[in-house]
């Protein structure tokens, strides 16, 4: 690396942590690792599926820990186009 | 009755024996009654960087099975006389270990011991699992580099899962020890930051120990680095970190790099 490319970039340990963190992220739901964001997914799997057909795998909770706010980000899929007058109905 | 603590990390190589070997010594010499239990059957270690390896007569193993009284087995230290080892056994039955067995020798120790310290084996098989069942602190050993924070991350979920104080539903003290931190790699923004580690694992931290050359020195002689060279950097942060497991209340110190204005000026330039 040149000695301009050393001064001015910022190293490398920002990509490992942002790799990191996405890694284990996925890998905790995968093996239910993280209590609290498992029992949640649960919870959330059982309140759509009353509504709308919906598979375990299709429920995605990811917890973004920070400071002073964290962020909860569900994502939930469901197959097909949904009826919107149906599944209020069912 | 003792305390029950397990060294471990999932990854191979990033200090968990050392770490044993230190944190035994440094309680050990605060005059507590300790003893370190080698669980890596087949690849046994503990023993070499405690100086023991030639006082070894019975193992583990031959307690379990019946072939030693647990007293005949326990080597006790050359320099501290309140610390003792148990070595695991060099057999490649891996087997050897059942899970009755241990939960004998643990509550045989934990009932003449302050502290009983396990060295877990690398891995998430069943000589690491073994290793962690009885714990009430996890030290988790954990190098500032992706693959060990990953598998830190996976030893915690075990941790919380596989152990006698998750089936209880209580949970084991996990503390993360940062190993192998290097300051110029860190100031140069190509090692994870210590916060960064913390965020991930989210674990309370117990110490910051330095990349150094006296680790590789102590093993050399077969001292715990702990008590070979006290006034050393490792040595330091070991035994701060057994003052931690006492209860104490010590802020952690971030090793920094020592350079002077010719050493800053390459370290820019390299």
């Amino acid at each position: 690396m040149t000695l301009w490319k050393r001064l001015f970039t910022n190293g490398s340990a920002p990509q490992a942590r942002e790799r990191l963190q996405i890694l284990l992220s996925h890998e905790r739901q995968m093996l239910g690792g993280d209590d609290l964001l498992s029992s949640l997914r649960e919870d959330i799997l059982a309140a759509v599926a009353k509504r709308v057909p919906c598979e375990r795998d299709s429920v995605k909770v990811r917890l973004e820990r920070g400071t002073p706010m964290s962020v909860l980000e569900i994502e939930v899929e469901i197959r097909g186009n949904v009826d919107l007058r149906m599944t209020q109905a069912a | 009755m003792a305390k029950i603590i397990t060294v471990t990390s999932g990854k191979g190589g990033v200090g968990k024996t050392t770490t044993t070997a230190a944190l035994g010594a440094a309680l050990a010499r605060t005059g507590d009654k300790v003893v370190v239990v080698d669980f890596d059957v087949g690849l046994r270690n503990l023993d070499l960087i405690m100086g023991a390896e030639r006082r070894v007569v019975y193992d583990f193993v031959n307690v379990i099975q019946g072939d030693a009284r647990l007293p005949q087995a326990l080597i006790k230290d050359k320099r501290l006389d309140s610390l003792f080892l148990l070595p695991a056994s060099q057999t490649r039955d891996k087997d050897a270990l059942t899970e009755e067995g241990v939960d004998k020798v643990i509550e045989d120790l934990s009932r003449h011991f302050d502290w009983v310290i396990c060295d877990s084996p690398a891995g998430i098989e069943r000589g690491a699992t073994l290793a962690m069942r009885h714990a009430d602190i996890a030290v988790v050993v954990t190098n500032p580099e992706v693959s060990s924070v990953r598998d830190s991350d996976r030893i915690v979920g075990i941790l919380d899962s596989k152990t006698l104080k998750a089936e209880r539903g209580e949970t084991v003290d996990k503390r993360l020890l940062l190993t192998r931190y290097d300051a110029v790699r860190a100031a140069r923004g190509d090692m994870l930051k210590t916060e960064d580690v913390l965020d991930i694992l989210s674990l309370p931290l117990l110490g910051i120990v330095p990349e150094s050359p006296d680790v590789l020195r102590a093993s050399n002689f077969g001292v715990p680095v702990s008590i070979h060279d006290p006034d050393s950097a490792p040595a330091r942060a070991y035994n701060d970190a057994a003052r931690r497991l006492k209860g104490e209340d010590l802020a952690v110190e971030v090793p920094k790099q020592k350079l002077g204005l010719f050493g800053k000026f390459l370290r820019r330039a390299a």
